[in-house]
């Protein structure tokens, strides 16, 4: 049964069924995650060449490589002979990647080198017919995205409006590049859709993390006191993608007018860094500390949000991975990077000060929902007061739900083919 | 002879049970897990000896804590604004706890010096919550220094055996 899905999504509401209903889960399986353009890894991740990782698209399990000619490729994990896993570990560097079935080999780029005992094979098969299946690639600033569709836009395109904003993400490493330094990984009992919408939600967050904000210093707790601010907006970026600014001041860090005071809980820092580099690098670099003053989502499943990425992975209509993605300074200085660290553990992750109270929301929705269907949720936060910004973006407070409604236009388009 | 020799490594490695610091530290770890479960999170803090450190590591192998990220990575401090967090009543996955079960048990002394002794161990937590009943597996290790004021923990180390994993925890301390 097809359900009418242009009625399930309007532009200041939609449907219950939307976190309920395994048929439209199915269908976003096939027509979003397995048709647009999927965050699968960091180019540091996959650093040198003979470096891979494994990921996910949608439901599909992937191999990301860096092959010898520096290359990357997303691979499908998946033997071409009987179908086994060619690779089960999360990580690694090798030459390639050999099937522990009946042991056909693939190089890095997915092509088949070997097949053992091949006399039965004369005449039947051809090696170069059978490589791993290869995914669409391209990478912009780092971030490295794949697609089963052959036919999909420029990666350049589908950004958009939010390649301006990943730019400006960057800048946090200080002139350094950005690195992956590890990451927390968790799951919740919700769709995966709950998760999205929360990217540029900051109205949730003076009271979902009231623990946390009770733990920084009142510094901390001031940066993000979102709710009375009027610097801080949200945009929607098309295509799905917004942003939303917690920390104006902090938007563009390359843009210093010399007036915001460091914080004092990184004085230990400044003092270290000022015995080797002067006092606008230890400057910039100590700004950046709290990383990007916004949170961009990208749809449909990878955020960059202050310091860190989000990737989501959908499990199930009601189940949902989160990976929480540390990121760092790429010969950086230590001190730096471990501070960083310690940020991230405090807020992140199934033991962070943050993630859990965020997991506990969500689950109460998906629980709440379920319990009524035929209502609507509503996403309709801020439209008396959304107005186009000079780049004719819609544009709202950060508390507005702006970036949810852009994500579900976009949901609506790609699930019902722009009708 | 194998006997001999296997008794002879036990007495030197394992848990002597006529060794009154070993006992007293596993009475301790057990008390602790006791606590846990029980959520005395002002209790158990008071367990500790200052200057504690009280990591739930990613990477099972490391030792270099502070250059990784770890599930927790406590000092003195940030443990005590854990246990506020805990008991503060303003955080929602706490006030929505799951309760929790566990047992800890093979213990071995690992390392003894003047004044501590390392304790190994194995702990399994059942959780509930909502429906769901769950479990997780860690291999824990102890530092618990002797003082005037009797034993304190001063290193505990959970090592998840899903901890690479995703680790889905809610609300608790292990
Ligand atoms: S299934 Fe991979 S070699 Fe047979
Ligand atoms: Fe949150």
């Amino acid at each position: 049964m097809t359900p009418d899905v242009s009625s399930l999504v309007e532009s200041d509401r939609v449907a219950g069924t939307l976190y309920t209903d395994p048929d439209l889960f199915e269908r976003e399986m096939d027509r979003i995650f397995h048709s647009t353009w999927v965050w699968v890894a960091h180019e540091s991740e996959i650093a040198k060449p003979g470096d891979f990782r494994t990921a996910w698209v949608g439901r599909r399990p992937v191999i990301v490589s860096r092959d010898r000619r520096g290359g990357i490729n997303v691979l499908l994990n998946r033997c071409r002979h009987r179908g086994a896993s060619v690779c089960d570990v999360p990580k690694g560097n090798g030459n390639g990647f050999t099937c522990p079935y009946h042991a056909w080999s693939y190089a890095l780029d997915g092509t088949l080198r070997g097949i053992p005992y091949p006399e039965g094979y004369e005449d039947v098969v051809e090696k170069k017919d059978l490589p791993l299946q290869r995914l669409k690639v391209a990478s912009y600033a780092g971030m490295i995205f794949a697609s089963f569709n052959d036919d999909i836009e420029p990666l350049e395109d589908f950004l958009g409006g939010a390649r301006l904003w990943i730019d400006r993400f960057m800048k946090q490493g200080a002139g350094y590049p950005i690195k992956v330094q590890g990451e927390h990984r968790f799951r919740f009992n919700g769709n995966w859709k709950i998760q999205l919408e929360n990217t540029t939600d900051w109205y949730h967050f003076p009271i979902v993390h009231r623990s946390w904000m009770s733990s920084v210093d009142a510094e901390t707790a001031s940066m993000l006191s979102i709710m009375t601010d009027e610097t801080a907006v949200t945009h929607a970026l098309g295509n799905g993608h917004s942003v939303s600014v917690s920390v104006a001041e902090h938007v563009d860090l390359d843009v210093d007018d010399g007036t915001e005071k460091l914080q004092d809980r990184f004085s230990h820092i400044v003092e270290e860094l000022s015995k080797d580099l002067p006092p606008e690098r230890v400057r910039r670099i100590v700004r950046s500390l709290h990383g990007a003053g916004f949170n961009l989502n990208l749809f449909p499943n990878v955020a960059m949000s202050m310091a860190f990425f989000r990737v989501l992975r959908p499990l199930s209509v009601a189940e949902t991975e989160i990976r929480h993605v540390a990121l760092g300074l790429e010969g950086g200085p230590e001190i730096v990077n471990r501070e960083r660290l310690r940020i991230h553990e405090h807020f992140q992750g199934p033991f962070g000060f943050g993630s859990p109270d965020d997991a506990e929301a969500w689950n109460r929705v998906q629980r709440g929902v379920t319990g009524g269907t035929d209502m609507p949720i509503l996403v309709n936060r801020g439209l008396g007061r959304e107005k186009p910004n000079d780049l004719g973006q819609p544009t709202s407070h950060a508390t507005d739900e702006t970036g949810m409604r852009e994500a579900y236009a976009m949901w609506k388009r790609m699930m019902t083919d722009g009708n | 002879m194998a006997t001999d020799s296997l008794s002879t490594a036990l007495a030197d490695i394992g848990l002597s049970l006529d060794d009154p610091r070993a006992v007293a530290a596993v009475s301790l770890i057990w008390y602790e897990a006791h606590l846990l479960d029980a959520r005395c999170y002002e209790d158990w803090d008071a367990l500790w000896a200052e200057g504690g450190e009280y990591v739930v590591p990613i990477d099972r192998e490391t030792t270099d804590f502070a250059s990784r990220l770890n599930l927790v990575y406590d000092d003195d401090r940030m443990r005590r604004m854990r246990v506020e967090r805990l008991t503060g009543g303003l955080s929602i996955s706490a006030a929505a706890a799951a309760r929790t079960v566990r047992s800890v048990s093979r213990f071995v002394v690992t390392g003894r010096e003047q004044d501590a002794i390392e304790v190994c161990s194995a702990q399994v937590l059942v959780g509930y919550k909502r429906e769901e009943t769950f479990v997780l597996a860690a291999d824990v290790t102890h530092r618990i220094v002797f003082g005037p004021g009797g034993p304190r923990i001063s290193r505990k180390i959970v090592r998840l055996v899903n901890s690479e994993d995703t680790v889905t925890a809610s609300g608790f301390l292990l």
